[in-house]
């Protein structure tokens, strides 16, 4: 069970957060001159390392913002909250 | 290959069975082979298996990173299924299924296959139409369900005693799928084993894979292992949620996220449920092996995870969704738990493709993909074999991520 530390709520248990998949990253700048297969690999190719990944929680059951996590996936430990967006 | 059979046990008998040899031999390791085949589990040895016995291919080495058969193809639930919805998908398991049934007799190894068909609790309205659609398109490709009343479940899972009029999520009805079967899974790796090695296939166990190797036009030419270099014209990844992993050490990005998915067995009673039993709208499902444990499963984790283990918040929703329709399995004391990591295509299709550089295939995204290890094996050899997909599994390939033609399944028993 994880316990994740919201920037608005405190910690609170995983139990009340959904899971928003990994982060792509920022959007290409260039967007209009890629390519179809290009926009297809940025929408469909998430990244999944075998150490720490930065993910989104939806804190659903709490104040209703998104949370920034970097995560371990071999340990599950939460090594860093790095951003909020209410 | 010594054959089994019941003479064979007399006979033995007679020396007290000291003279049984090993299921599949050990041999040194050559620097050079064919075909590398990189997981020694259900997928990977029954690759090895059809590209023997059916292209002839001789040169081929399968490397595994543990002990054979201690990856995913032991850790499932042996559930056996074709109930599925694109018409891409439903003929590709319905032949799994077929095969599964030959198998035991094709592999002179008892799978103790049991083809004791599956009942889906139905107890909402939009998941009854969603699998009445279903079976119109598995009516079209030879695969089965049959609608029953709830006074029928009942006669037929005495067990389930929850799910009544007042309850929180009333029973609606059930979906029988007759095909459903369940089978021994150490029997299936060790059969495709026995058998690939009887056909001069090699297999490595401890070796596990560092790295692939490219050469300079670019083409995976080998693997670098713990135990030494080896080259091989094609090299084939079916490794389960390391798919990545693997791939990362070349540069090649795949859609794939790897999760981990668990199951957990009760203590062994005396037998209680003869057909598996899928909750799909509480997220549950569970069957009962010949030794009597109930071997129940539920969804994946949340997130991302390389880790093989069960989290509590997992499985306590899927106890408590078993206890809304078995209250009296609440005294059952669970005795195992295991979790096995798969990875997951957004469209939870599996990839049985070229990996678009010569010399590399990956057979990956499975979930739930112990039900497909004839034919996933079946059709991968072909595809290596013979450099063209297997006319079932066509559309399985990795560029129709790119050509945006998802093949949209619920991946799981339970569909979540």
């Amino acid at each position: 069970m994880l316990i994740i530390d919201c920037p608005f709520c405190g910690r609170r248990d995983e139990r009340e957060f959904s899971h928003g998949g990994p982060d792509f990253g920022p959007r290409p700048e260039d967007a209009g001159t890629l390519g179809d297969r290009e926009w297809v690999r940025q929408l469909t190719v998430p990244p999944n390392p075998l150490g720490e990944v930065r993910e989104w929680w939806w804190h659903e059951r709490g104040c209703g913002g998104w949370v920034l996590v970097v995560r371990n996936t071999e340990t599950h430990e939460i090594v860093a909250v790095e951003g909020f967006r209410q | 290959m010594q054959r089994y059979s019941l003479a064979a046990l007399a006979r033995r008998s007679f020396t007290g069975h000291r003279s049984w040899k090993p299921l599949w031999r050990s041999h040194p390791l050559s620097e050079k082979y064919d075909i590398l085949i990189v997981g020694a589990g259900g997928h990977g040895l029954a690759t090895a298996y059809y590209l023997a016995r059916n292209h002839g291919r001789r040169s081929v080495a399968v490397l595994e990173r543990g002990w054979l058969g201690g990856g995913n193809v032991g850790r499932n639930t042996v559930t056996v299924r074709s109930n599925y919805l694109r018409d891409e998908s439903i003929p590709f398991y319905v032949k799994s299924v077929e095969l599964f049934e030959g198998l035991s007799k094709e592999l002179n190894f008892n799978l103790m296959h049991s083809k004791r068909g599956m009942i889906d609790i139905v107890q909402t309205w939009p998941k009854l139409r969603e699998l009445r659609r279903k079976q119109l398109a598995m009516d079209l490709h030879g695969s089965t369900y049959v609608q029953i009343g709830v006074d029928e479940i009942r006669r037929r899972i005495p067990a389930l005693t929850g799910g009544g009029p007042d309850s929180r999520l009333p029973i609606l009805a059930g979906m029988v799928h007759t095909d459903a079967a369940v089978n021994r899974h150490d029997a299936v790796a060790w059969g495709y084993a026995r058998a690939a090695d009887a056909l001069g296939v090699q297999i490595h166990q401890h070796t596990p894979v560092k790295r692939l190797l490219r050469n300079e036009s670019g083409s995976v030419c080998g693997v670098e292992t713990d135990r030494g270099t080896i080259s091989a014209d094609a090299v084939c990844l079916a490794v389960s949620g390391h798919t990545t992993t693997l791939t990362d050490t070349i540069g090649l990005d795949l859609p794939l996220r790897t999760f981990n998915l668990s199951a957990f067995v009760s203590e062994p009673v005396k037998p209680v449920i003869d057909v598996v039993v899928n909750c799909p709208d509480l997220g549950v499902y569970l069957s009962q092996t010949d030794k009597g444990e109930l071997v129940i499963g539920g969804g994946t984790d949340p997130g991302q995870s390389f880790r093989r283990g069960i989290k509590q918040s997992v499985f306590e929703d899927t106890v408590g969704a078993m206890l809304e329709l078995f209250p009296a399995f609440s005294r059952l004391k669970l005795l195992r738990q295991w979790g096995g990591h798969l990875d997951i295509a957004h469209d939870a299709s599996p990839i049985i493709s070229s990996a678009g550089i010569p010399g590399l295939f990956v057979s990956a995204g499975w979930w739930g993909g112990y039900k497909a290890i004839p034919a996933g094996g079946m059709t991968f050899a072909h595809l290596i074999a013979t450099g063209a997909p297997h006319p079932l599994a066509e559309s399985l390939v990795l560029d129709r991520f790119d050509r945006l033609e998802f093949i949209l399944e619920t991946g799981t028993t339970v569909s979540v």
